[in-house]
Order: C-alpha cells, then sequence, then structure tokens
C-alpha cells in the first residue's frame, strides 16, 4: 500500500525498537545459561559450557519435557475436537444462548490462573474426591486450550463460507464424508495454528499446573519453578528456556507456511 | 438430480459406485435434514466438558465464600455468613490493592497496545510476504520462553546491578528497581505477543484498496490510518486489549518474582489459600477480579471484540 | 413459541442452580480423618512422598556431593519424591492434599497440623534410631500432645541477621538494623514473607520497649500485636522486598539489592564465593525453628515413611542433613560426623533454650495468662496482609 517514505521509516524503526525490546531479555536468558554464576546475577563472571553438559543428562528435565509434551499433546487434541465442534456450532446455527456459550468458552482464559486453579483443585479433591494426577492436568489444560482452537477455527469459518460443503452434499457426499473431503482440508491450517497456540499454552501454564497435579507429575512448569529454589540447577532452567525457543522456530514456521498458502490477498 | 440408484459416470468415464443404503448413510440423511440434531451433537460434548469441570468448579468455589473456616485446624465449616464478603468490601486493604491492580491492569494494557499498534501495521501493511512471515515467527517465539524464566530473565535486567543500571549509570539515573513499575515493565513485555496477533490479524482484514482510496481522495498517511484504519481494527484492539487486562488483572507469580513489597488481588487470593488456609475469604476476594473481568467481557461484547480474538 | 421456551429456560435455569448447590454443598467439605499411630511396621511400598524445607532432602541432583536420598533408597527401596515448600504455611496447607507420607514441619506447622487431624501420632518404639535423640528436644510442647510424641526432632536453628559488609560497614549487633525507622538502607531492607515474621517485631519489642510487657514472642495480646503492626509497617516503608523462596534471597544479597534481611545459614553457605555477606545473632536474641519429621494420617506409603524417619534419625544422615542446612543436630552421635557442632551449639541445652522457636501463636496465651485473650494466627494473617498492604 502507498504510504510515505517517511511513514514507513518510522513503522520499521518502531518496529525493530519493539522487537529488540522483546528480546533483550531472551539474550539475558542466553547468557545467564552460559553464566558461572549460578544466582542470575548480572553480568556474569564467567563463562561456561557446563550447564549445557547438564541440561541435556539431567534426568528431571527430560523427564519433565516428557511429561509437558504429553500433557500438552493429549489436552491439545481433546481442545482440537472441542473447539471445532464448538465453533461449528456457534459459526453455523442460531440459538438460543449463543452469546453465553462464547462467553463460556472464553471463561477458563479470562478468569484469572489462581481463581481456575483453586476452583479445580477444589473440584477434584473435595467434590469429586479423586486424588490429583497427570489427568487432572491434562483435564484442565484442555478446559482452557479450546478457546485458542475456538478463535482460530470460527475465524476461518468465517471465509470459508458454505458453498463448497453444499455443493458436496448435493453431489451424494454423506455428512461424514464432506468434512472428511471437503470442509477439513479447508480447515486445516487453522486447525494447526490453533492446535499449536494450545499446546504453547499448556507448555507454559503454571499456575493451574501447580495446583492441578499430583505429587510426582512433574510437567516442565513445576520443574522450573522447583529448581529455581536450587541454586546449582539455576542456570540449568536457563539452558531449558533456550532450547524451547529454539525448538519452537520448527513447528511455528510450519504454521506460517501452511497459513501463507491460503493467504487473502491483500 | 440424481437418485441414489443410478449409477453415473464422471467425465473421465470412471464410474461413480451406487450409493448404499448403509446405517451411516441413514445418519447423514437424517443429521442433513434435521439442523437441530446436528446442533445437538455438535454443542453436547463441549458443553457438557466446560459446565461440568469449568462452571461446577467455580461455582463450589464462589460458594464458599458464603462459609467459615476453623482457624486453627483450617477445616471448611458449612456455616452460611456475609462475614467474608463483608470484610471484602469494607477493608481498606482490599480498597487499596483492588485499585492498584486495575492501575497496573490498564497500564499494562495501555502500553502494550501502543507498542503492538505500529509493529502489527508494519507486519500487516508495509513488509513483504518473506519479511512478514520472519516477523511473526518472531513475535511468536518468546511465547515458547518459559513464563518463569522470562520473569527471572527480568528480575536480572531490573536489578541493582543488573543491565538496566548498567545502561542509566552514565546518565545518572537511578533505575526503577523492583516494585510496581518493574510490575507493569514485566507484565507489558510477557503479554506483549498476545496484544499483537489479534491486532496484527485485523489489520490483515482490511483491505489496501480502502487506504488507497482514501489516499487517492487526498488524505495524507496519518489521516487514512487515523479515520479509515483505527475504527476498523478496534475490535481487534479491544480483543487484544481483554488479554493484557484479564491476565495482568489476576497475576501473583510477576509481582511476587519483581514487584518488590507489593501485592496485587492475585496475591490476596493466593495468600489466602496458601498462607490462611482460609478458602472462603480467598473466594470472597477472588469475585472481586471476577466480577471486574465480567464486567469489562460484558461491555466489550458489544464492539464485536470477542469476535476477533 | 418465545414464551413457551423462556419458560422452559428459567425452570431448566432453577433445575441447574438448586441441583449446583446441592452438589456442592455435599461435596466441599475437606477431610482431616481422625489419625491412628501405626503399631507394627510391615513390608516397604516402594516408595515415599516427603515434603521438606529446600536443602533437607538432597539426592545429589544439587550437587552431586550432597546426597543422603540415595543410600537410603538402596537400603529399603523407597524412592524418595520430595517436595519443597518456602512457608510453614505452604506445608500445612500442601499436607491438606493428602498427597504426602512424611513432612519436616517447623513448630509453627506441627500444632495446626495436629489439630486438623493431618498428622498421626508417631509410635517411637518402632524408630530405633530415637533413642539417640538428645533428650532436650524429645516432647516439647510443638511436637507432643498430652505426652503422645508426634514426631522425631530434626535439627533446630536461629534466624540470623545477614548483612552487606561492604554497605553495614560497622558490624551490627542488634536488629535495630533492621527495625530502624529512618534507615539508611532504605528499599534495601528484606524480611522474612509469613505472618511468623510478626514474632520477630515482638522479640524485638520485648527488648526496646519493655513496659508492653511481652513475654513471650507468640503470645501476643491485641494491644502487644498491635504494637508490633506499627513496628513492621514502619519496618515496611524501607523493605524493598520480602523473601519465602532461597533463590530470591540468594539472589538479592548476591546483587546487593538487600543490604540486611533475616535469613538462614543454608542461604549464607550459597552464596556466590567470595562474598561481603556475613551472618550474626543479635543480642536481642532471635526466633528459630525446630523441626520435625512427621508422618501423615493418611500416609500411603506409612512403612516407607517409618524407614524414612529411622534414617534421617540416624548420627550419620543427621550430621550430613543438619550440617548442609546449617542447623545443630536432633541426634547426640551426629557431632562426630561433623566438625561445625561448636557454631551451632549442638548439644547446648542452655542455648537451645533462648531461641524463640517458631510455634502457632492461639487464643489461649502462650505465657500462661489467663486474664487476656491472645491473638491467634488467624489474626496474626490477617495482619500481615494489612502490613504488606
Amino acid at each position: 500500500m502507498k504510504l510515505s517514505r517517511v511513514s514507513r521509516g518510522v513503522l520499521a524503526s518502531a518496529t525493530g525498537v519493539v522487537l529488540f525490546l522483546i528480546y533483550v531479555p531472551l539474550m539475558v536468558v542466553l547468557v545467564n545459561s552460559f553464566s558461572t554464576s549460578q544466582s542470575l546475577s548480572w553480568p556474569p563472571p564467567g563463562f561456561t559450557l557446563e550447564w549445557w553438559g547438564k541440561a541435556f543428562q539431567s534426568q528431571g528435565a527430560l523427564e519433565a519435557v516428557g511429561t509437558s509434551v504429553q500433557v500438552g499433546i493429549i489436552a491439545t487434541v481433546v481442545a482440537l475436537v472441542l473447539g471445532t465442534a464448538i465453533s461449528f456450532a456457534l459459526q453455523r446455527f442460531e440459538f438460543f444462548g449463543r452469546d453465553a456459550v462464547s462467553l463460556l468458552v472464553i471463561l477458563p482464559i479470562a478468569l484469572p490462573g489462581i481463581i481456575t486453579g483453586i476452583a479445580l483443585n477444589n473440584f477434584f479433591r473435595t467434590i469429586l474426591g479423586v486424588p490429583l494426577s497427570i489427568w487432572t492436568v491434562v483435564i484442565a489444560h484442555a478446559t482452557f486450550c479450546v478457546v485458542t482452537v475456538f478463535n482460530n477455527v470460527i475465524a476461518r469459518l468465517r471465509r470459508m463460507g458454505t458453498s463448497l460443503e453444499e455443493a458436496s452434499a448435493d453431489l451424494g457426499a454423506g455428512v461424514w464424508t464432506t468434512f472428511r473431503l471437503i470442509t477439513f482440508p479447508q480447515l486445516r491450517s487453522a486447525l494447526f495454528a490453533g492446535g499449536l497456540l494450545a499446546f504453547a499454552l499448556s507448555f507454559d501454564e503454571i499456575i493451574v499446573t501447580t495446583l492441578t497435579a499430583g505429587v510426582g507429575v512433574t510437567p516442565l512448569q513445576i520443574f522450573i519453578l522447583d529448581n529455581m529454589f536450587r541454586p546449582a540447577q539455576a542456570p540449568i532452567v536457563s539452558v531449558i528456556a533456550v532450547v524451547m525457543i529454539l525448538v519452537s522456530i520448527v513447528p511455528i514456521w510450519v504454521a506460517q507456511r501452511l497459513a501463507g498458502n491460503e493467504k487473502v490477498v491483500r | 438430480m440424481n437418485t441414489t440408484s443410478d449409477v453415473t459416470s464422471r467425465r473421465d468415464g470412471a464410474a461413480v459406485p451406487p450409493i448404499r443404503d448403509t446405517a451411516a448413510r441413514r445418519g447423514s440423511v437424517f443429521l442433513s435434514s434435521h439442523p437441530r440434531a446436528r446442533l445437538w451433537l455438535l454443542l453436547s460434548a463441549p458443553l457438557t466438558w466446560l459446565v461440568v469441570v469449568y462452571i461446577v468448579a467455580l461455582v463450589a468455589l464462589l460458594i464458599t465464600a458464603f462459609w467459615k473456616v476453623d482457624s486453627f485446624t483450617g477445616e471448611i465449616q458449612i456455616d452460611w455468613t456475609f462475614d467474608n464478603i463483608v470484610t471484602v468490601i469494607t477493608g481498606s486493604l482490599y480498597h487499596v490493592v483492588t485499585l492498584r491492580t486495575l492501575g497496573v491492569a490498564l497500564a499494562v494494557t495501555i502500553i502494550d497496545i501502543a507498542l503492538a499498534l505500529p509493529i502489527a501495521f508494519f507486519m500487516a501493511k508495509v513488509a513483504s510476504p518473506r519479511m512478514q512471515r520472519i516477523l511473526v515467527i518472531a513475535v511468536l517465539m518468546p511465547l515458547w520462553a518459559s513464563y518463569l524464566v522470562k520473569v527471572y530473565a527480568w528480575r536480572s535486567v531490573l536489578s541493582g546491578e543488573g543491565i538496566l543500571q548498567w545502561v542509566l549509570n552514565p546518565f545518572g539515573i537511578e533505575g526503577p528497581g523492583y516494585g510496581i513499575t518493574a510490575t507493569i515493565i514485566t507484565l507489558s513485555y510477557l503479554w506483549l505477543p498476545y496484544v499483537i496477533l489479534p491486532i496484527y490479524a485485523g489489520l490483515e482484514r482490511v483491505p489496501d484498496s480502502l487506504i488507497e482510496a482514501s489516499s487517492d481522495l487526498g488524505a495524507k498517511s496519518w489521516s487514512s490510518i487515523r479515520l479509515i484504519v483505527f475504527p476498523m481494527i478496534l475490535p481487534a484492539i479491544i480483543a487484544g486489549s481483554i488479554f493484557s487486562f484479564c491476565l495482568s488483572l489476576g497475576d501473583y507469580i510477576t509481582v511476587n518474582i519483581v514487584g518488590g513489597a507489593s501485592q496485587m488481588l492475585g496475591n490476596l487470593v493466593y495468600t489466602n489459600v496458601g498462607t490462611a488456609n482460609n478458602l472462603p475469604l480467598a473466594a470472597a476476594v477472588a469475585l472481586i477480579p471476577i466480577i471486574i473481568i465480567f464486567g469489562y467481557l460484558f461491555t466489550v461484547r458489544r464492539t464485536g471484540a470477542l469476535d476477533n480474538l | 413459541m418465545m414464551k413457551a421456551k423462556s419458560i422452559k429456560a428459567t425452570g431448566l435455569g432453577f433445575l441447574a442452580a438448586a441441583s449446583l448447590i446441592a452438589l456442592t454443598a455435599c461435596g466441599t467439605s475437606s477431610g482431616g480423618s481422625s489419625a491412628g499411630m501405626l503399631e507394627k511396621l510391615g513390608d516397604n511400598e516402594g516408595q515415599v512422598n516427603i515434603l521438606a524445607w529446600p536443602g533437607y532432602v538432597e539426592d545429589g541432583t544439587n550437587d552431586p556431593t550432597v546426597d543422603w536420598v540415595t543410600p537410603f533408597t538402596e537400603a529399603t527401596g523407597c524412592k524418595v519424591n520430595a517436595k519443597t515448600y518456602g512457608t510453614s504455611d505452604e506445608a500445612v496447607s500442601l499436607m491438606k492434599t493428602g498427597e504426602y507420607d512424611v513432612v519436616a514441619a517447623s513448630g509453627d506447622a506441627t500444632l495446626r497440623l495436629i489439630a486438623g487431624g493431618d498428622v498421626a501420632p508417631v509410635n517411637t518404639d518402632l524408630i530405633p534410631n530415637y533413642a539417640g535423640i538428645y533428650d532436650f528436644l524429645k516432647n516439647k510442647q510443638w511436637n507432643s500432645v498430652d505426652g503422645v510424641s508426634y514426631g522425631i526432632p530434626h535439627g533446630y536453628g536461629a534466624n540470623l541477621l545477614a548483612y552487606n559488609s561492604d554497605v553495614v560497614t560497622e558490624a551490627p549487633t542488634s536488629w535495630d538494623l533492621v527495625f530502624a525507622a529512618d534507615s539508611p538502607y532504605k528499599g534495601k531492607i528484606s524480611a522474612y514473607d509469613s505472618p511468623i515474621y510478626i514474632a520477630d517485631a515482638a522479640l524485638y519489642l520485648m527488648n526496646t520497649q519493655p513496659d508492653l510487657g511481652i513475654t513471650n514472642p507468640y503470645s501476643l495480646d491485641e494491644t502487644q500485636l498491635a504494637a508490633a503492626v506499627e513496628l513492621l509497617k514502619a519496618q515496611r516503608v524501607n523493605v524493598g522486598e520480602y523473601w519465602s523462596d532461597y533463590l530470591k534471597a540468594i539472589s538479592a544479597l548476591d546483587s546487593g539489592d538487600t543490604v540486611a534481611t533475616t535469613t538462614w545459614q543454608v542461604i549464607m553457605n550459597y552464596l556466590a564465593q567470595p562474598t561481603a555477606v556475613k551472618a550474626v545473632l543479635p543480642n536481642e536474641g532471635a526466633t528459630g525453628w525446630s523441626d520435625t519429621w512427621m508422618v501423615a494420617s493418611a500416609a500411603k506409603n506409612v512403612n516407607c515413611a517409618y524407614a524414612w524417619l529411622d534414617y534421617i534419625a540416624s548420627p550419620e544422615a543427621n550430621a550430613a542433613a543438619t550440617g548442609w542446612f546449617g542447623e545443630a543436630p536432633s541426634s547426640a552421635a551426629a557431632c562426630d560426623f561433623r566438625e561445625d557442632c561448636d557454631a551451632f551449639n549442638a548439644g547446648d541445652e542452655v542455648f537451645a533454650n533462648k531461641l524463640w522457636y517458631w510455634t502457632t501463636p492461639t487464643a489461649k496465651c502462650l505465657d500462661g495468662r489467663t486474664d487476656v485473650t491472645c491473638t491467634d494466627y488467624a489474626a496474626w494473617t490477617a495482619a500481615w496482609q494489612e502490613i504488606k498492604g
């Protein structure tokens, strides 16, 4: 679009500044992962690769990552199913209480995590009487991850329209076939983006997780919380963070590619 | 219209298989002609889940606000009373903390929107497609660094011996140290990607042609942006604000780590659950952010922001 | 049509609301089973869930040379799942979940746990190493009720005054350093983030305002509590941040963000060397803690729990654990394995009695007064939140 040179320049430099601000603390984390100081003090007194070595050998860290991945995947799958179903219901139908339902979907993420956390903790332990375990964490995560899938899918559904599906039905395809061959491929990138955000949300969530995880269930964030208590482990936590950021480039890039193929023309 | 028993042929000569009368087929037919049935099929699972898991849990928690707890043992007694609600409404501690928390949430929201607008605009309208992709990745990547790690990184940055002080020293300025300012800075940092994304999505939906038409009619860039683009992306901006406002309102970990000696609403809830073992009072305090957030959501519903999340 | 719909909707709504209330009314009452004492040891279950202060249950992941858990697991086959907490209040709250078998509780948590039915009496006959514990630690007010022992004493230590000698050039001898109103170190003072810290203020007032009549810092009537609260509110102005987790305290002391604070010896041990931060025990005396290992009343792994209690009371393990944390040991023979026993006044009953160990304030005055009602922990908690503001 036509914008004056000055405007472009201003915007570009503003973007640069914001990006710089976003990455400075992450640079600090990166430097801390090489620092010889065990208590994250700045400037680092010296540099060492010790923590990187230890992090990859740390049994606790690897198990924690595994737990988080497990929880994330199951919660994401559940959120995908529930989120897609609700998106269809809300976008394609008019019914009494429609607004209430859309509010309901947002609530788990809009209300403070501490409230969701103690509500669920109370619910599981005292009302249902079930002990906390990895499944209580999964249920909690799935509940607030629904909204990320919901947002992406409903946005896509709005753009999609129903003409292709109607054509497919006209040609004799059943409901499931239509969904499988027509609707799903169009939704794929939205599902991927929503699922990715849901996974990221589940992976990074700390408050609800601490309140719903049973003893012995240690997702990554709880491992980090526990080990920030321990000076000798603190730099390992920095290493984990750096690895997580680097690893995340791949799925984000893939999501972008998928979305890019279906870009709306400017 | 082809009937179910005809064998039809496609253009390339292959035959389309006859349609069989299976249970699945009958199900499809039923669903196609009964939209209500489709609706219930879609809604039942998620609605049951959300109501049973979330609403029941929430109500159960809020009901305890009307009960009491034995102060020594921590056992909850089902003794209906308004005491906790009265304590929360009249206690000056709660007034002060609520106002402080609201102030922080608003400040964080304003800062985030101010920072997000230029970068979202650049990403959506000015950057090339390749640059756009890179920028989106660049904005999303920090989401994957653990929340705790980011907050501790800020603790390190804001410390008396941290980077910020090191940068400010030659100018003789004293850094903010730990406290409410530090909390605002850190929270703004944490929620920034969540604010950028909806605004970016909203901006993408604004067709370039409108802006070009506006400039063709003689408006300068800034006027076009102000009068054409801005009203169109307002719902998206509000959607972004929902994230930063709601997330800041209930946060207690960041305050614990960089907030110095300050407390926010989340801390009051947390300490009442953890320290005081007083779930009824915690539930009563929890009512404050819940009411505020509900109020906020209802107000912005009209603007269509909820569709832009 | 609309009317029918809305009537139906309201009807459903009422039904839903009513069933919700019924459901929650039935559900929400936290358990607290009556505690029974174990009569006989059975087979070890294979694992044990322990809740303790950081540094109490070290398994080598922190520092490969610091590990007394692995020998335990090898000897008994009980895998240890440890969880750490930052304040006694967290400990009480976590024990209510029923997920832990063993807890290392300080005196301000023990009585609450006993009263709440979260811990069971301990059958000391089943713990051979109990005999080797110093007698002056056994069956005290905070770890026993009517002569029934509720746990095995662990070490005891004091809350010290830490100060940065580069900034506070003259070595302090009094808690004045953190309580003085017009402090030159404004913004760099820190204090322990728990209502129990009110006792520290009361201890200071015992010396500076003797006409308040405080004889026991945990036994405060309304007037005395108000005075302590005022002192703490004055201190609040100078406080940069409160601490309840180690890393915060350590990083703040290391970086110089905190110049004076109450501290534990173990925090001093973790500071980056060389350090200008030193710790002293001021003239007024100090509050302290004497910890007790207790068994949960609903412990799933009760045999492994007893195995742990016996193990941690054995001289070598006791020496390792208390030495690492920086406190006096509870096992008399532990000093054979430690060189720093004298520094911690190990076995010194007189010294041990000078410390004001954390204990839970109750409405019934702990100093024996019957003419007034003392403030209980709930009042202290409310006061603490007011102080922080």
